[in-house]
């Protein structure tokens, strides 16, 4: 059985009804013990104490006549945490001292380790035979007790509540340190592909750039996300058109700040940019020049904003056409400079070792990918700008929150990819 | 300035570019694409080339190629040309010189 040699300050504060004694012990305990309860309504913790206390065990048994059903679930205590939070039943103990209908049992831990559901706070602890000495205690000092068990029970209530939110806040961060941690690896995939065959080493000044980037993207997809739960809760409590602006606002001015972000990365390493390394892999499918197509863009957004007026409609298929014609445009740019660099690399005589002018040369025509790349986060850009224009506000929150969820979809259907069961294997 | 100012007047939609420069390719592409041909000049090619180049920039274009010219006016260069074409600019600008065969 597992045991924890973390000290323990145990309190613990106890009614009898019928004999109306009020007991309570402080321990130090050195280690913990766990043992199975039954299915009755008592537990028995054997409290394993370091040498230089005696062994306790303790016992109390509940009896509440108030409530209709009963208060103590008996529950296994966690067997590997060595601190169990118990709960009190506020509502049943009456501060006046009064013997109670109910026995409230509070063991405050001074521990960081708390845990457990509030099913585990109706636990039954063993009297000891200690307890029993202190039965014919003067009644003022059972008072003070008694406030000061109050008290520790109220601060016990508080740090469970931190506690809580701590170990929320905790399972939030293990998930994004896993995504990141996967993107790291795909970029390590990515990177093992670039190293291969040279013997240049990895350069710190590159990576810098692309790290920087990775957390600042990191930063951005959760800030998307609170935004796109922003949106949606705005929309369906129907604010108003001026209040929905500025969600509007900032959600395109958010997009805006991505491709700021990309424009630097791509100055650092623009085959990074290029690859999509950076994002999940449902959205690398999809990728052109380094991000989303504009014309798909408006295939996704565009059936979520019915009804749409004559007009509108005009304008969305001239911005679509547009989009369409400046993609082309773009894409066989692209294929010129690909056939350039090709050209030029497989350029000069074979049978000569040196290749150094030819490599050289096609160093700086790939320069321009910079600008391709920056032409095409100009057009995302543009058509984002173009939709806001056309659209009323309420419309493009409609539209905001659509694109939004669409990512976030694609995001999830790539972890769901990543983590499918695998096929099994053809004997 | 008086070349490049001269050759941009001389035809309708004027393009001064690069030889290796694949965005300036993609400019023609779009226009043609639109129905218009544009005339090309490489300044790289040019023997007066430095100045042309150093023209274009102090005209205001970010970058000196593509540099595009309508009817002998400056447009600016790709973040102009493809802004204006979203958001319905471009066409009717290039209206009058749209060459359908």
């Amino acid at each position: 059985m597992p045991f924890s040699n973390l000290p323990l300050l145990v309190y613990i504060y106890q009614i009898w009804e019928e004999e109306g004694i009020e007991a309570i012990e402080t321990w130090n305990v050195g280690e913990q013990q766990e043992l199975e309860g039954d299915e009755e309504s008592k537990l028995s913790i054997a409290l394993d104490i370091n040498s230089t206390c005696a062994k306790v065990a303790f016992f109390i048994i509940s009896k509440s006549m108030n409530s209709p059903t009963p208060q103590f679930v008996p529950s296994r205590l966690g067997i590997y945490e060595p601190i169990h939070q118990i709960g009190i039943w506020g509502e049943n103990f009456k501060s006046n001292g009064n013997p109670n209908t109910s026995t409230s049992v509070i063991v405050e831990v001074d521990n960081k380790l708390e845990n457990e559901s509030e099913t585990t706070s109706h636990e039954m602890l063993t009297a000891s035979k200690n307890y029993e000495q202190e039965a014919s205690k003067p009644i003022d000092k059972i008072q003070r007790r008694l406030a000061q068990n109050r008290e520790a029970a109220r601060k016990s209530r508080l740090r469970k509540k931190a506690y809580v939110q701590q170990l929320e806040n905790s399972r939030l961060k293990l998930i994004q340190l896993e995504q990141e941690l996967q993107r790291a690896r795909q970029q390590g995939l990515y990177m093992g592909g670039v190293l291969e065959g040279s013997h240049i080493g990895f350069s710190g000044t590159v990576n810098s750039g692309i790290a920087a980037f990775e957390m600042e993207y990191g930063r951005w997809v959760d800030v998307q996300h609170r935004q796109i739960c922003e949106l949606r809760t705005a929309l369906n409590a129907h604010i108003s058109d001026i209040e929905l602006r500025i969600l509007v606002e900032s959600g395109i001015g958010h997009y805006f700040e991505l491709f700021r972000m990309k424009s630097t990365v791509a100055k650092a390493d623009v085959f990074y940019v290029i690859s999509g390394v950076w994002k999940t892999s449902a959205e690398r499918f999809f990728s052109w020049i380094g991000g989303f197509r504009p014309s798909e863009l408006l295939k996704v957004l565009v059936p979520q904003l019915d009804p749409l007026t004559e007009q509108q409609i005009l304008e969305v298929c001239n911005l679509k056409q547009s989009c369409q014609q400046a993609e082309d445009a773009l894409s066989q740019g692209m294929e010129k400079l690909q056939e350039t660099v090709s050209s030029t690399v497989a350029g000069g005589p074979v049978d000569e070792v040196s290749y150094i002018p030819q490599v050289a040369t096609a160093m700086e025509k790939l320069e321009a990918l910079v600008s391709f790349v920056n032409q095409a986060d100009h057009l995302r850009q543009e058509t984002l700008q173009q939709m806001s224009r056309i659209l009323t506000t309420c419309q493009a929150a409609r539209g905001l929150l659509a694109l939004g969820e669409y990512f976030h979809r694609l995001r999830a259907l790539s972890t769901l990819w990543a983590t499918r069961p695998p096929e099994p294997s053809l004997p | 300035m008086d070349k490049v100012m001269r050759l941009a007047s001389e035809k309708d939609v004027v393009v001064f570019s690069k030889s290796s420069c694949c965005l300036c390719y993609a400019i023609t592409i779009l226009f043609q694409e639109l129905g218009v041909t544009s005339t090309v000049h490489e300044i790289d090619q040019d023997p007066e080339g430095r100045e042309m180049e150093k023209t274009l920039v102090r005209l205001g274009c970010n970058a000196p190629v593509p540099a595009i010219f309508v009817g002998g006016r400056l447009v600016g260069s790709t973040n102009e040309v493809m802004s204006l074409h979203l958001s319905g600019g471009l066409i009717p600008m290039l209206k009058p010189y749209q060459t359908w065969c």
